[in-house]
């Protein structure tokens, strides 16, 4: 009862004032801002896109990221669907080969591949087995088979497969591999930064508030995880941990999270010099408090734009720990790991390398762009 | 006559916002003859100093402009940067309010000086040294041999704003334009530079353009008068006419603006509520971790007072006399020595993270109107805070409810509360500070320079607000400012604080008419000798 007699007139007064007596906040104001910077606008539509098609794409992509085709491997990218017309028979024969039967010419009749069959013993059903093995050909049959069981003719219907981006070393299709890599190196780049905010923010907010020897002690602690080379500590704790997915976040926030804390802190020190803060002390309210609403709220802006551009940063260092090979475990891929191994195989196949890096040049730069956007609607000074 | 050094007709500046345009100035016309000194008044605002900045072709990026602007017959708008140059910096100058800010910190003062020479007049630093340490000595600079080779950091704000009039003078300009060039600094540094700036005019034979909102300054200083509002000139004129016969409301607006009225003396029996004894304030600097000197810095030096209900008392100063510093440790928001009492309660001994009750009834607003505010804080949330911490239990209707009445009291419409400080005024944003404290129904207020930062005709609302709700609530105020005016108005008893320790007290009436020691002297000259007169001018002021 209560409750709703608590809300009732806050929820009435809200809806009946006219826009104007709303007002604009500071983030209505900023919006308002960036949607003027296309280049902003459009970094942040694209990043939508890619995030949406990472995350669904591999769902209805045809080829699951981690199957092997064993016939395409390393297959040049194309619009064109494989297998090329030219390889069709060579390769039904050769399938057929295997059955050790004799055969006879084979003919292609449009999606359709016949070739008779002959054998001293009756043909046995199961050697279509051999034809649809093969990722070219799907449902074999044999037809027209003699009332001995000794000939007859195989007929298989041929796959069709797109590979946009090619395949890999492996014969595994680029294109979805290519989708998981954004989608993993996306969440790699928003979780972790959300991990370097998250204890940043606080840690930095709570030393420069308190200042003095607390300030002191918990920057020298920041300091001496500074002087920690990143990728020795990064090696020690794969080697305790195994390769890891979840630790290549703890890995990034775990070092990203001091930049943060520096900003944070320097910040709080010269908003706790404000008189709003001073005020909110006169006011009796308590480190909490002033804390939560009064600083971390008043960081956000410069940490807003520091996240976005600690987003592009954090996925670079997961390329470079998955170049090095210190990275996410296959079958799973990141864009670091694809660069990597197209570096590997450039001179086998340019697509390997080319694909991947644009993925990757496309979110950087997206989230460059939108970081810049942001900084300039956020900026305080321009009001 | 002479024909006019400067003329403007029709001249408009316009700024794209993002909320529209903005009109700055709409249409004005000016002249301005050779060795005249035209004042031109008006508030924040009014766009007196825009105008000038466009004459000058120094409008910010998004600002643009149309009209006349003509220098001994040049026109200056549109005139091509270069060539423009010529002229500002050598023939017209400018010294801006901010001596802190408009001096570049790791140059050498003499070196900042030197700089419009070499730059006009081809001169090597070599060359130009005597000249700079001539201008140091024609600003009454002491010892100019050797303060031409100081930091800005070194010199006082009063000498920093000498350097920039020496600057401005370097090239014996025809028009030096003075951009409130003493808001910044104390009453008694401001008499002195007013009076350099007088002296100067009158050997160097230049025009001066004088930008202000202080009348009193006008009066002193001008020859001639524009009136400007909303970017507009309401009225221009001869000083004497203006201050005599005022035609334009505003005009007399301005000049009745100063705060008016006594305070009602308090009754013989109110109780003390705050007592305190030989407070002292040290600051300890330097001598940190790695060594340097340390030294103590006694900011407030054994002050003792005693605040009776209903009362006012009035703390004056300059910067640095440790007056804010003494409200502030009164509140026990800065660690002092001696003796505080509220209501027979010692102050010192109390644990103020238990005590609560202690930041209830003690409250405090501060000068700025715009730091003063959380900009991410609605208006609502702003003024609520309090309860937040005094009253945990309060809805949120109940909140809401008690903010509609705090706004109303501060006579601001409650349908404000959901906006945010910055589209509010300064006036505007100094009652919701003011709103802030009496939510919580307090006994003592510490009022910090609350009308320093605000026109003259928004401080007179904000003292009679004040005032009123001190009458209503029985509270009683520690009143610190510098603005004798505003203390005059608000006050029962005074004291006079000169770096740390009180060198003059007594009841407000006494103080102003009689003043005994000689710096209360030196404040009140300087503070009214503009307005010697101005007994007459409000009496013509409140003509019909």
């Amino acid at each position: 009862m209560a409750q709703t007699a608590s809300t009732g007139p806050a929820a009435l007064s809200g809806a009946d004032l006219p826009e104007a007596a709303l007002g604009s906040s500071l983030w209505r104001d900023a919006w308002r801002r960036l949607r003027r910077n296309k280049a902003a606008i459009v970094s942040a539509a694209i990043l939508i896109l890619l995030a949406v098609a990472s995350i669904f794409g591999p769902m209805l992509s045809p080829h699951p990221y981690d199957r092997v085709y064993p016939q395409y491997v390393r297959v040049a990218a194309s619009l064109e669907p494989y297998p090329r017309e030219d390889r069709i028979i060579p390769a039904f024969a050769s399938a057929v080969s295997r059955a050790r039967v004799e055969m006879g010419a084979v003919e292609v009749d449009g999606s359709t591949v016949r070739v008779p069959v002959s054998d001293d013993e009756p043909l046995d059903p199961r050697i279509v087995r051999y034809v649809d093995r093969s990722d070219l050909f799907d449902h074999g049959r044999i037809e027209n088979l003699s009332a001995d069981g000794r000939s007859g003719v195989m007929v298989a219907e041929v796959t069709r497969l797109r590979f946009l981006f090619g395949t890999d070393g492996n014969g595994r299709d680029l294109f979805a591999r290519t989708l998981i890599g954004i989608r993993i190196s996306l969440a790699i780049g928003l979780l972790a930064s959300w991990v370097a905010l998250a204890i940043g923010v606080s840690y930095g907010a709570v030393a420069g508030y308190f200042g003095g020897r607390v300030d002191g002690l918990m920057m020298r602690v920041v300091d001496i995880l500074y002087s920690l080379p990143f990728v020795f500590f990064v090696i020690l704790l794969v080697v305790f941990f195994g390769r890891n997915f979840v630790l290549m976040f703890i890995a990034v926030g775990a070092i990203e999270w001091l930049d943060m804390a520096r900003i944070v802190r320097g910040q709080t020190l010269s908003l706790k010099r404000q008189e709003f803060v001073q005020a909110a002390e006169a006011l009796g309210v308590g480190a909490p408090g002033i804390l939560t609403r009064h600083i971390v709220p008043n960081t956000l802006g410069p940490v807003v734009v520091y996240l976005t551009l600690l987003v592009p940063r954090v996925i670079l260092l997961e390329s470079f720990l998955s170049f090095l090979g210190l990275g996410v475990q296959e079958p799973l891929t990141s864009l670091g790991v694809l660069i990597s191994e197209g570096a590997a195989n450039l001179q086998g196949g340019r697509w390997l390398l080319i694909y991947p890096s644009l993925a990757l040049i496309l979110i950087l730069f997206a989230l460059n762009f939108l970081g810049d956007g942001l900084r300039d609607a956020l900026d305080p000074k321009d009001r | 006559m002479a024909d006019p050094i400067l003329t403007m007709r029709g001249l408009h500046v316009r700024f794209r916002l993002p909320d529209g345009e903005l009109h700055a100035v709409k249409g004005i016309d000016m002249d301005v003859m050779p060795r005249e000194t035209v004042a031109i008044v008006g508030e924040s605002g009014s766009g007196k100093s825009q105008a000038v900045m466009a004459a000058m072709g120094l409008i910010a990026s998004n600002g643009w402009v149309a009209g006349s602007v003509r220098y001994r017959g040049q026109e200056l708008i549109g005139l091509p940067h270069r060539r423009l140059n010529r002229i500002r910096g050598e023939k017209i100058t400018m010294i801006f309010q901010e001596p802190m800010t408009s001096l570049d910190p790791l140059y050498k003062v003499g070196r900042q000086i030197a700089e419009p020479l070499i730059h006009h007049r081809g001169l090597t630093s070599r060359q130009a040294r005597p000249r700079v340490i001539e201008l140091l000595r024609l600003v009454q600079i002491p010892r100019p041999e050797q303060r031409v080779d100081a930091y800005p950091h070194e010199l006082s704000g009063g000498q920093r704003q000498r350097v920039m009039i020496a600057m401005a003078l370097a090239n014996d300009p025809d028009i030096l334009i003075a951009d409130e060039p003493t808001t910044a600094l104390d009453v008694t540094i401001q008499a002195q530079i007013l009076e350099l700036l007088k002296e100067l005019q009158t050997r160097l034979g230049m025009a001066v353009i004088f930008i202000t909102h202080d009348l009193g300054i006008v009066r002193r200083f001008a020859d001639r008068v524009y009136v400007m509002r909303r970017g507009e000139v309401v009225e221009e004129g001869p000083v004497r006419r203006i201050f005599s016969q005022p035609s334009h409301d505003y005009t007399k607006m301005l000049l009745a603006a100063e705060p008016e009225g006594r305070k009602p003396p308090v009754p013989e029996d109110a109780p003390a509520l705050l007592d305190a004894g030989n407070i002292n304030v040290v600051f300890h600097l330097g001598g940190g971790w790695l060594g340097g000197e340390a030294f103590e810095l006694r900011a407030v030096d054994g002050v003792s007072l005693s605040l009776h209900q209903g009362q006012t008392i009035g703390i004056v100063g300059e910067s640095g006399s440790g007056k804010s510093t003494l409200g502030r440790a009164l509140l026990r928001l800065l660690p002092c020595e001696g003796a505080i009492r509220f209501e027979g309660r010692d102050l010192t001994t109390v644990d103020l993270r238990k005590e609560r009750w202690v930041r209830r009834e003690l409250q405090i607003v501060f000068q700025d109107p715009y730091g003063s505010l959380s900009p991410r804080l609605t208006v609502g949330q702003i003024v609520t805070e309090g309860l937040l911490v005094h009253e945990p239990a309060l809805s949120r209707a109940e909140r809401d409810r008690r903010a509609i009445q705090a706004l109303e009291e501060v006579q601001l419409d409650p349908a404000m509360r959901n906006r945010y400080p910055h589209e509010f005024s300064g006036g505007q944003r100094q009652r919701i500070a003011i709103a802030r404290t009496m939510i919580l129904k307090p006994k003592v207020v510490v009022l910090d320079e609350p009308t320093s930062a605000l026109d003259r005709s928004v401080q007179k609302e904000i003292v009679e607000l004040l005032r009123r709700l001190q009458e209503a609530h029985r509270l009683s105020y520690l009143f610190i400012s510098h603005d004798l005016a505003v203390v005059r108005a608000m006050a029962d008893e005074v004291i006079v604080m000169k770096e740390g320790r009180v060198v003059e007290r007594g009841s407000t009436e006494e103080v102003f008419a009689d003043p005994k020691a000689p710096y209360t002297k030196a404040l009140m000259a300087a503070a009214f000798a503009g307005t010697l007169d101005r007994e007459a001018a409000r009496a013509v002021a409140q003509q019909p």
